[in-house]
């Protein structure tokens, strides 16, 4: 009969070589089953003494947890490289793209329109909404620009057919004249009652149309306007607004304006707005390049005090409160943050050209 | 407006580098868009005479000239020029002379030596002409530099005028704006009467005194039409964009930009009678300068003889009494028509004339007889002739009322510390005559300035000559107060959010389009249509978002792109006679978006399919989430009527979704239908603040019910018939499937709903699930024959 010891080391190393689950429970059998080798040998022992019986029994034992703890250990051993193997199987390729929808975008002027709102919500601006068909009166009239005044011609005019004095407006500013008119009915019970009336500070963006088309010029194209009246509005405070407006607009804190007299019928004094370059501005004032016809500014806005008439257009008492307002292109400013140089692309749909603002 | 700096510096005391002086008009609101020289930088350039003109030895089209240069010897110069012969006086530049782009050294052309060129005028820079030699006349004096004879060294300035300030339309008028801005002296015109001759007058009435105001005029007999430009006053004239006509035509325009004075020169011997000054009569038609034959409005001024209409006053001359060369006495006509009278009356007529361009903003009043004596005296100087008595008649001019000026407003609206004195000193400087009342200044506007009339057209003259740039940049102070943020509405920003992280693109079309679109579109034969439109594709404006949506597709797809989603924001517009604010109207403000090609970008873990109607469906879902529509299906012109529904918020349309209709697909070569949808973007901003409900502690239970119903028969119908039979404990009741295929009748289908219940207080026991599975099911086989499906 084998002895003991090599039936373990057999089995162990047998054990060892096991690669499969099944044929490892069949080694089990073969040594620790009901006729198993160590099973055999558990019988053998009743024909021994008592007292031998006793010592042959506690290693045969001994023997037999020995291989139990091997099995077992086998068995982890197997099921370990078993997950290992599948975890391998299971393996993607992490470079592949994933699913699904991807994302779209907004047009570039939205883009802009957004800063520009965002910027001047911070300072308490409201923003302010009106009909782009509009009246002849909210659009010229109520502006201090009657028929026949020169500078209507400023304006070339897109009129609706068979409705006379009705028009596409020209300019955001009848928003102006519809939020003041708005404003002084909404507060008149407080300003009866001897309050001030409280301050006007609104933004008005919004689709214009002009008849005119070229590379700068589109006959639907953005304004945003802005209208602060107040008792002690001025001059001085048009000039802080804007020129700040501008350096957050731009993210350049050195940027420098110019205000030049200008005329426009609604606002006196009325300024243009220059603004030094922003592609030769490096903060030591511009240098001049082919953006700014190398002159180093760039206009950039129209602006002025409130005109009385305006004023006295939409009820408000001229002598009390004083007003600024200014008037900008958000498309224009959309070419001079990108670098886009032909206007026209905005309005092309092109998604070749849109899909690049994300 | 454009002059030379040589013609403005007559006015001046004196002189004034062009740079400084473009930037101090610049800055003053008087926009110099121009400033270029007359010629470019050359030298070594002189008068010269050709002695003689000789046949080059070795070539045909070549000629040696003996050149009088002004030097001790003349000079030999081959010259290829057609014009050049013996006599003539040309710009002759020397050996050492710099032309632009050219250095003049000695030669041997074709083997004849040559010591400098013979110049055209291209050559100079001065013109593009070089058909031959610049001819000079017979007595420039050989020797002298040209750009000295010529006058070279000069600027031509182009301002671009606001309409308030017309004054400035005159050379005159810049060097008053000059003076005030830089101290500088303004040399007046000396004043001139030209001696009277003879009494001869022409009758003038005036019927019309709101149409003008004044009206002075004299004859001026024995003048020769036919006397040339002299050349000082031709190259005034060109310098400041005027091409010369004849004598009399440019005597009358030098004056008007000299002066800033438009007037007009009759032929006196043409005037039937005398001159009439009234409104247009009906009927009455004038044959302008121009060629043009216009049909006088009852609104447009007019000088009339006995014969008719003579001329449209204030804005141009008529051909009847128009000077030719045969034209021997004269009508010098000076007037002030009132603004309003002219203003409009030409651009209606599709024209604008340098009279009407001034009066329209407005001329002096009060210098009628001096331009009718400017006029006089450079007749006399040029083409002869005698004077006679000025007949001015003054009927209604402008009242200039002082205006009072309070120096603390001035501080107030411009925000800055301007003494009195400085104020004074400026108001100086304007040329006003500026008196003192208590606290106040009081201003009487001149009779050229018609933008001076209320106390803030003085303030901003006082901003203009202090220098915006010395207004200080200040942050106004203002009460902090916070902006109102209702949380139930929701910003257009947050509804494009959501598109873009669905993968649609914004874009931004115009809001005029084709007449066509909007009846395929919207079947809206009445659009609100352009009177004016700039392209007859951009007529009517648009009452949907749709047609512009899908030409992005159209365009896009002639790019060669597969796959379009697209969406915009915007108003639409429709003749509405409940419309507001702008009565007649409705200007409703969308969001549309449009989906072509196949719902995803292709890729390599999901089969392409094309987008679908539940694919766009689910995206205004989101949109409006959680706020939940109904849809119900509908006729839309745009769209398949199938596959067409209408989005139903609190019983009110809001807007479509659906296929676009397989007809457009084909009229504008779409290839594959896009699906779109279109909402009243308003209406989407209403979303309400969430409200807490408890989370139940309880197990949910789950039960699913297949009912096996008409083809025909809606999802939504049904869902509606068992959410009216549910109990409360129903808390999820959605469809999760629909079936039709083996073991369904061909003209039924399976709907299959998920049912969850829960109670918030206990459990639920499975007997009153049944009992609520069993009512519902009860419901749906009363109302719609449904049965259950085994």
């Amino acid at each position: 009969m084998q002895d003991l010891d090599s039936i373990v080391s057999q089995a162990l190393s047998e054990f060892d070589a096991i690669q499969d689950a099944s044929l490892l429970e069949q080694a089990k059998a073969r040594y620790l089953g009901k006729s198993g080798a160590i099973s055999e040998r558990l019988k053998t022992l009743g024909s021994l003494a008592p007292e031998a019986r006793k010592e042959a029994g506690a290693v045969i034992n001994q023997a037999k947890q020995r291989l139990e703890q091997a099995l077992e250990a086998r068995r982890a051993a197997l099921k370990q490289a078993a997950l290992a193997a599948k975890l391998q199987e299971e393996a993607l390729d992490v470079s592949l793209p994933g699913r699904g929808l991807g994302l779209g975008g907004l047009h570039p002027v939205t883009r802009t329109l957004d800063r520009i709102e965002a910027i001047f919500r911070s300072t308490g601006f409201e923003v302010a909404d009106g009909p782009e068909i509009e009246t002849d009166f909210h659009n010229f009239t109520a502006l201090n620009t009657p028929e026949n005044h020169p500078a209507r011609s400023m304006h070339d005019t897109f009129y609706i057919e068979g409705n006379s004095g009705v028009l596409l407006r020209t300019h955001t500013s009848p928003i102006q004249v519809r939020y003041m008119q708005a404003h002084v009915a909404r507060h008149r019970a407080l300003m009866e009652a001897g309050h001030a009336m409280p301050a006007i500070k609104i933004i008005a963006p919004g689709r214009v149309y002009r008849v005119d088309s070229d590379a700068t010029h589109s006959p639907m194209f953005h304004q945003v306007e802005g209208l602060w009246i107040a008792e002690d509005v001025s001059f001085a405070g048009l000039k802080g607004v804007f020129t700040d407006f501008l350096r957050r607009f731009f993210e350049k804190p050195q940027l420098s304006t110019r205000f030049r007299p200008s005329f426009f019928p609604f606002t006196e004094p009325s300024a243009e707005i220059d603004m030094s370059c922003v592609f030769c501005d490096d903060g030591a004032g511009p240098k001049g390049c082919r953006v700014c016809s190398h002159t180093g500014w760039l206009e950039i806005a129209g602006s002025g005090m409130v005109h009385p008439n305006v004023l006295a257009h939409c009820g408000i008492d001229s002598e009390r409160y004083i007003g600024f307002a200014f008037g900008m292109g958000p498309d224009r400013l959309t070419m001079l943050r990108y670098g886009v140089n032909d206007l026209r692309l905005f309005f092309d749909g092109d998604l070749r050209f849109l899909s690049q603002f994300r | 407006m454009q002059f030379p700096l040589s013609w403005l510096a007559e006015f001046l005391s004196d002189r004034i580098e062009a740079e400084r002086l473009a930037h101090e008009l610049t800055m003053a609101g008087l926009e110099v868009e121009a400033l270029a020289p007359v010629a470019p930088p050359f030298a070594g350039i002189v008068v010269a005479r050709v002695e003689a003109v000789e046949a080059h030895p070795g070539a045909d089209k070549l000629r040696v000239c003996r050149v009088d240069a002004g030097g001790a010897e003349p000079l030999q110069i081959v010259c290829g020029a057609p014009n050049v012969v013996a006599g003539m006086k040309v710009p002759c530049a020397k050996v050492g002379a710099n032309l632009p782009g050219l250095a003049i050294k000695a030669a041997k052309l074709r083997g004849v030596d040559s010591y400098g060129m013979l110049c055209s005028a291209r050559e100079l820079g001065l013109s593009q002409d070089h058909a031959g030699l610049l001819a000079l006349p017979a007595d420039a004096p050989v020797g002298q530099d040209i750009r000295s004879y010529l006058r070279l060294d000069d600027q031509i300035f182009t301002i671009k005028l606001t309409p308030n300030r017309a004054d400035c339309l005159g050379v005159l008028g810049i060097a008053r704006e000059v003076a005030a801005l830089t101290g500088i002296g303004l040399v007046a015109p000396r004043p001139y009467a030209a001696p009277v001759t003879h009494d001869i007058k022409v009758p003038v009435s005036i019927a019309a005194p709101d149409l003008c105001g004044r009206f002075s005029g004299r004859v001026v007999r024995g003048v020769n039409a036919r006397a040339a430009t002299p050349a000082w006053m031709v190259e005034r004239l060109e310098r400041s964009g005027q091409r010369a006509i004849s004598a009399l035509v440019d005597i009358s325009n030098y004056v008007m930009l000299e002066l800033n004075r438009p007037n007009h020169v009759f032929d006196a011997d043409k005037i039937r009678g005398g001159l009439e000054v009234r409104w247009a009569r009906p009927g009455e038609a004038l044959l302008l300068l121009n060629g043009q034959t216009i049909a006088l409005a009852p609104d447009v001024g007019v000088i009339a003889d006995q014969g008719g209409v003579e001329s449209m006053a204030g804005i141009m001359g008529g051909e009847s009494t128009s000077c030719t060369a045969d034209t021997s006495s004269v009508y010098v006509e000076a007037a002030f028509w009132w603004p309003e009278a002219v203003a409009g009356r030409a651009r209606r007529y599709g024209f604008v004339s340098e009279a009407s361009h001034r009066f329209e903003r407005g001329v002096d009043f009060e210098d009628t007889v001096a331009g009718v004596e400017r006029v006089t005296q450079l007749i006399l100087e040029i083409c002869g002739g005698e004077a006679g008595p000025v007949d001015d008649h003054v009927v209604n001019v402008p009242q200039r009322a002082p205006i009072a000026l309070r120096p603390a407003r001035a501080r107030r609206v411009l925000g800055i510390d301007l003494s009195d004195a400085d104020m004074a000193a400026l108001l100086g400087r304007l040329g006003l005559p500026v008196a003192r009342a208590g606290e106040n200044f009081v201003v009487t506007p001149p009779s050229y300035r018609f933008d001076l009339a209320l106390e803030i057209d003085l303030i901003e003259e006082l901003a203009r000559l202090h220098g915006y740039d010395n207004i200080p940049v200040e942050a106004p102070r203002a009460p902090q107060t916070m902006l109102p943020l209702p949380e139930g509405r929701r910003s257009d920003a947050r509804q494009k959010q959501v598109l873009v992280g669905r993968d649609y693109q914004e874009v931004i079309n115009y809001a005029f389009i084709e007449r066509d679109w909007e009846a395929d579109f919207c079947a809206n034969s009445s659009p609100v249509t352009l009177a004016n439109p700039i392209a007859s594709q951009m007529a009517v404006m648009r009452s949907s978002l749709i047609p512009g949506l899908v030409a992005t597709v159209s365009a896009n797809r002639k790019r060669h792109l597969e796959r379009v989603r697209v969406f915009e924001t915007g108003r639409c517009f429709r003749l509405d006679a409940a419309g507001e604010p702008v009565a007649g109207f409705d200007q409703p403000r969308r969001i549309a978006a449009l989906a072509w090609g196949t719902q995803l970008a292709e890729q390599w873990g999901e089969a392409a399919r094309k987008v679908d109607f539940y694919d766009v469906k689910g995206d205004v879902e989101a949109l409006l989430a959680p706020v939940r529509p109904e849809f119900e299906r509908t006729d839309h012109p745009a769209l398949h009527p199938g596959r067409a529904a209408r989005v139903i918020v609190d019983g009110r349309g809001i807007g479509v979704v659906g296929e676009i209709h397989p007809q457009w697909v084909q009229k504008y070569e779409l290839g594959s239908a896009p699906v779109v949808f279109e909402l009243d973007l308003d209406a989407l901003g209403a979303a309400g603040v969430p409200a807490y409900r408890e989370v139940s502690r309880f197990p949910a239970v789950r039960r699913d019910i297949a009912l096996v119903v008409a083809h025909e028969l809606s999802a939504a119908s049904l869902l509606d018939c068992l959410r009216r039979a549910a109990p409360s404990i129903v808390t999820e009741l959605e469809v999760f499937d629909q079936y039709h295929g083996t073991g369904i009748p061909k003209d039924r289908k399976s709907l299959a709903f998920r049912v969850v219940m829960q109670d918030t207080q206990r459990t639920l026991e499975d007997k009153e699930a049944d009992a609520a599975v069993a009512a519902m099911v009860h419901a749906a086989e009363q109302q719609f024959a449904a049965k259950l499906r085994d």
